[in-house]
């Protein structure tokens, strides 16, 4: 039964992702999110499915796109929104908006803009893990596109030469801003590259957030016993552009319309559904339940003050 | 004349010098049929094709480094990196490789490369997103800084830089791309070296660059109502850098101030003031002011970033300061 339990939290977190990035959506369309915002809409199987197969002590690093993996992991609506927002209730204080989100209390070291760059960390992330012996395991999020960088080889080389304990996760979206992933590399699968340096490679369906968990906690128990890193690729897709307002001049409108068939949530609630576990009336207490909180968040999100000017000086040191 | 965007001017340099020299090439991520991130290089890749405007996977070292071999080897490379805050990927190509190369190999060597990325803040990208690091390029002996303001300015400089045998640092504001400007039909090239006086003055001398060039102008206007006359120097170039014009500035004014976006410690702003007290120490009645970026990253929240940058009520304030 402590699998029910499990699922529908899993359940839960993907509607929470959903409904929150739809309201992100809809606020930086009304001018009210400053700066760029990159949805994570349609890859909500990947950060939950990952994310439950982690402790809560464990390590996460994620990217630009990354409300999804800052929500799975537990991170509180109400400090996102705000720091979205750039208030100084905000998880930061207002310093680093939606590229920079990170509460180093639930493990999750910073989304990033700069791509690629979580890997060499999560991997340094499971170096001090590992030198502290404390059983954290770290997981690194990352799309096709980092995978094209000298990070992700320096890194899958070094964790696999000290048998480090990281997962490193590739959420294949096929694309990296108009880059699609096949002009961008030769090879089908990016969990091929593990081969090059010794570890396991893996790939899932993106979609599936069972399949996701699976290979993730298959992955992480063997870090945490000493095995060093895999590489898992879970295939998957953005729903929208890859920031808000791209034209997306490189793909068709039916290519989305296809993966919107593939809905993560929907499958996974046909399933849960199907075990007993979900019905009507209680997917309809979920969904307000939701947005109870997203309606919250945004109310504390512009109730809160903006920071005042000379906060800009503080936290450059520690 | 006719008015067109500084984002505009940028892309009518790469297309003229493209058809000019078929060694020229663009290499850069989404610089394709996507047309950059801030749409400069859109329709190019139309006119001139796969092998002559290359869209790359996210692999910033490799952009530069095979520019690097490419210019080595008789290609004119102009490579787009998407932000200036990326450069730090490439940064050995561009310190160890680039900017040495000749030098090291005793003289035997041209690389004829261009690297374009857009500097600065304004649009709240945060501190990954928004940064002014000419002072990175400047420090390196071996590479030429341009750092244009105008629509005008930007066509003719990059098109001097395109042909210049040397590695080129070409730093655009992103705040600038829509700017309009006048911009002759008639082909034109600026050399590298030479400032520009954007506004003559006789009480003060504001030393600007990119963006900053607009606020001293704006600074100025205001200052003229109050019967102060403020001379802005644009240089342009920071490297080679044109220093007997604003020498000579000075030595009219009496008063200088220099403006830059970048944060001030370290900043190309305290080279130029250390040589107007070598050069012009005798004629100051004020010391050398300097209106910069406060000494922090770029923080996300509207008043945080504006706070942090250089605003046109500092540049007036520090011009009444000196008077
Ligand atoms: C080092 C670096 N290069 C380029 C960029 C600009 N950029 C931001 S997101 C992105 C595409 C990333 O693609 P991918 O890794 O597949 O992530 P996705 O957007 O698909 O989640 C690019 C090129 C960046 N932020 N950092
Ligand atoms: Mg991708």
């Amino acid at each position: 039964m402590g699998e029910e339990k499990l699922w529908l939290d899993m359940y839960i977190s993907m509607v929470r992702i959903r409904k929150f990035e739809e309201k992100v959506v809809e606020l930086f369309a009304q001018g009210k999110i400053p700066g760029f915002v990159h949805s994570y809409i349609g890859e909500e199987a990947v950060a939950v499915g990952a994310c439950s197969a982690l402790e809560p002590t464990d390590y996460i690093t994620s990217t630009h796109r990354g409300h999804g993996h800052l929500i799975a992991k537990g991170g509180d609506l109400k400090y996102m929104m705000a720091e979205l927002y750039g208030k100084k209730t905000g998880y930061c204080k207002g310093k680093g908006g939606s590229m920079h989100i990170a509460d180093v209390d639930l493990g999750i070291l910073g989304a990033n803009g700069i791509v690629g760059a979580g890997l060499p960390i999560a991997t340094g992330a499971a170096l001090s893990s590992y030198l502290q012996r404390n059983g954290r395991v770290a997981l690194c999020f990352f799309s096709d596109g980092a995978s094209n960088r000298g990070t992700f080889h320096e890194s899958l080389n070094m964790a696999s030469i000290w048998k480090l304990p990281v997962v490193f996760l590739c959420e294949n979206n096929m694309y990296g801003i108009s880059m699609p992933q096949r002009k961008g590399m030769a090879v089908e699968d990016i969990a091929d590259r593990a081969a090059a340096y010794g570890i396991p490679g893996v790939v899932v369906d993106g979609n599936d957030v069972i399949a996701v968990y699976e290979a993730v906690k298959e992955a992480v128990t063997r870090a945490r016993a000493g095995g060093g890193p895999t590489l898992i690729e879970a295939k998957t897709a953005r729903w929208r552009g890859h920031f808000e307002g791209d034209p997306q001049i490189y793909r068709t409108p039916e290519e989305i319309e296809d993966w919107k068939k593939k809905c993560p949530i929907m499958r996974f609630q046909e399933k849960l559904i199907k075990m007993g576990i979900l019905d009507e009336a209680k997917i309809r207490e979920i969904e307000s339940m939701i947005a109870r909180e997203v309606e919250e968040a945004v109310r504390f999100a512009e109730e809160s003050p903006y920071p005042e000017p000379e906060e800009a000086l503080e936290d450059v040191y520690a | 004349m006719r008015e067109i965007t500084y984002a505009e001017a940028i892309r009518e340099a790469l297309r003229e010098e493209m058809k000019r020299d078929e060694r020229v090439y663009i290499i850069g991520e989404d610089v394709g049929r996507f047309g950059g991130c801030f749409g400069v290089t859109k329709g190019l890749w139309e006119e001139f094709g796969d092998d002559r405007v290359k869209d790359t996977p996210i692999s910033e070292t490799a952009i530069i480094g095979s520019s690097v071999g490419a210019a080595a080897t008789g290609m004119r490379p102009v490579a787009e990196i998407m932000f200036c805050d990326f450069m730090g990927v490439a940064m050995d190509e561009i310190t160890n490789q680039a900017a040495k190369m000749r030098y090291m190999f005793g003289g035997k060597v041209k690389l004829p490369m261009v690297i374009r990325t857009p500097v600065g803040g304004g649009l709240c990208a945060a501190a990954q997103h928004s940064q002014s690091l000419e002072a990175w390029f400047t420090h390196l002996p071996g590479l030429k800084v341009v750092m244009p303001s105008t629509p005008y300015d930007a066509k003719g400089l990059l098109k001097a830089s395109i042909r210049d045998d040397n590695p080129v640092i070409f730093l655009e504001h992103k705040m600038l791309y829509g700017v309009k400007g006048t911009v002759p039909e008639e082909e034109y090239v600026i050399p590298l070296g030479v400032a520009d006086v954007k506004r003559e003055g006789r009480d003060v001398t504001i030393i600007a660059t990119s963006l900053m060039v607009y606020k001293s102008l704006e600074a100025a206007k205001l200052l003229e109502k109050e019967g102060i006359s403020v001379e802005v120097v644009d240089p342009r170039t920071l490297y080679p850098l044109d220093e007997e014009k604003i020498i000579n500035s000075v030595k009219k004014t009496h008063r200088a101030i220099v403006v830059h976006e970048a944060v001030e410690r370290n900043g190309f702003g305290g080279e130029i003031v250390a040589i107007i007290m070598e050069k012009a120490f005798e004629y100051l009645d004020a010391p050398v002011k300097r209106v910069c970026g406060k000494n922090t990253p770029i923080p996300f929240s509207p008043p945080l970033e504006r706070f942090v940058i250089p605003q046109v009520e500092d540049i007036v304030n520090a011009v009444k300061s000196l008077l």
